[in-house]
């Protein structure tokens, strides 16, 4: 089995920790002067995107997992999986809700998300950090009411539901922050 | 900086010296690694600190002498470490680990006249005692294992059972890390297990009189009132060796002519290592080590 040394640790590693794999977000060596070594470690679980901090004593090797993230184009969603394809080799994955997390209600057909493959099957599905998508719902906009002021909910084609500024209308494409499921800006048509 | 301590020796006319960094034998402590290098075909290594080659200058008969020196260590890398880095090294002809002490302190105190930054001195056995309630001279692994649980102090992976692990876990996780935050700390007479060069206390051989200086729970200077006995340094490189069959290093080639100088006659006398770019950290604030070194990023991380 595949693993790595303490000493290989670094940003981005992923392995196995009480059999979910990890990525380490954060390796400082502690050393004690003349001493032995210990390697303090951040790290997210992937599977539960909960943040974990462990040490380890320098050189133990820990198990690794065999996680790589590809670029998918979304296809659609039967109600029970999200389909994705690679868009070079045409191949199909289908995603569990448990993946999608957040990123279901941010991508409409052909976007292009970023799945985490673990040993081969889709652990986790992130969105873009934007996306563009249209305005299906909302109340009438308020001419006049360009900068300041409060604002309303908007629906967005995907089934999102963002805040968006008073004068924004049904049909406008708008520029979202998946990351914060923040309104950016209208994007021109 | 550098021409500030420059000063300082100077004035207490101490020689500033040179050795030579690439030497075909090489430190034996099983927690330090040597970077290698080869010239036709034969095999070299880059020394750890300029140690040896000074003390056989002192055996010669150099008198006090210092240097700065670029030194390498193998897999030391992160925020307070970088693989090549530089040290300040100097002996002190008849003065014993606490006169040492004192004259770190009166060389850091020079750097920083405008702060009035605090020294402390404990002893390792009384910070033990302090932050554990436990005597790291009279105590088995079990017992460090049992205090660590008691002070919910995290058990990391890989511990084993050997006692100097153990001593070194909860010496940075509870006792370094419990050093006032803005002040330097001295602590010296080490466990005999880490007496690294330092010869052993003559009242109690439990005891190593080698110690460390922090500024806060960071770590920037080691010093030992010298071993100047060539049958015991021989023992001890031995038993390094010994340890890193046991754990499946590599074996080092001993220097044999350390211990001739020794066996000719080393002078009665104290040295320390002040990490320079940690105390540069220190002056400028920075908060990693690259931002100190000159192109300090272009080593991979």
């Amino acid at each position: 089995m595949a693993s790595y040394s303490t000493n290989e640790f670094r940003g981005g590693l992923k392995l196995i920790l009480d059999n979910d794999p990890c990525s380490i977000i954060e390796n400082e060596l502690v050393k004690p002067g003349k001493g032995q070594a210990f390697n303090r470690v951040k790290l997210r679980n992937l599977k539960t995107g909960r943040v974990l901090e462990r040490t380890f004593k320098s050189g133990e090797s820990v198990e690794a997992a065999d996680v790589i993230d590809v670029e998918m184009e979304f296809s659609y969603n039967d109600g029970e999986f999200w389909y994705f394809m690679d868009p070079a080799t045409y191949e199909q994955i289908a995603a569990p809700d448990s993946a999608m997390v957040d990123s279901g209600k941010w991508i409409k057909a052909q976007e292009l998300c970023t799945v985490t493959l673990w040993n081969g099957a889709p652990l986790v599905v992130t969105a873009p950090n934007f996306v563009e998508l249209a305005v299906t719902e909302t109340d009438p906009g308020l001419k006049g009411d360009t900068a300041q002021g409060g604002t309303k909910p908007a629906t967005l084609e995907s089934g999102a539901v963002v805040k968006v500024p008073l004068f924004i209308e049904e049909g406008e494409i708008l520029k979202i922050d998946t990351r914060s499921g923040e309104y950016v800006s209208r994007v021109k048509a | 900086m550098l021409q500030s301590m420059r000063a300082f020796f100077a004035e207490r006319y101490v020689l500033e010296v040179e050795t030579p960094i690439i030497s075909n034998a090489a430190i034996t402590d099983p927690q330090i690694e040597s970077l290698s290098s080869r010239y036709q075909q034969k095999n070299y290594y880059l020394h750890t600190s300029p140690e040896f080659y000074m003390k056989r200058l002192l055996a010669a008969g150099s008198g006090d002498i210092f240097q700065f020196a670029k030194v390498f260590r193998d897999d030391e890398n992160g925020r307070f470490h970088n693989p090549e880095f530089s040290l300040l090294e100097w002996y002190r002809i008849g003065f014993d680990h606490h006169q040492l002490m004192d004259e770190l302190q009166s060389l850091i105190s020079c750097l920083m006249p405008e702060e009035k930054i605090p020294f402390q001195r404990i002893s390792y056995q009384q910070a033990f005692i302090k932050a554990l309630k436990i005597d790291p001279f009279d105590t088995d692994v079990n017992a460090l294992k049992q205090s660590a649980k008691k002070h919910n102090i995290e058990t990391p992976q890989g511990m084993g059972d050997e006692k100097d692990i153990w001593l070194d876990w909860l010496m940075v996780e509870k006792i370094a890390a419990g050093f006032s935050k803005n002040s330097f700390t001295f602590l010296y007479d080490y466990p005999a297990s880490q007496a690294s060069l330092a010869r052993l206390d003559k009242e109690d051989s439990r005891k190593a009189n080698r110690f460390e200086l922090f500024y806060g729970e960071l770590e920037l200077a080691n010093g030992f009132y010298e071993l100047t006995d060539a049958k015991e340094q021989a023992q001890r490189f031995e038993n390094d060796n010994e340890i890193r069959r046991q754990r499946q290093q590599k074996i080092m080639p001993v220097d044999y002519a350390l211990l001739a100088a020794l066996k000719s006659g080393l002078p009665d006398c104290s040295g320390v290592a002040l990490g320079i770019d940690r105390l540069l950290m220190l002056l400028t604030s920075a908060g990693h080590i690259k931002e100190v070194i000159s192109f300090g990023d272009e080593f991979e991380r």
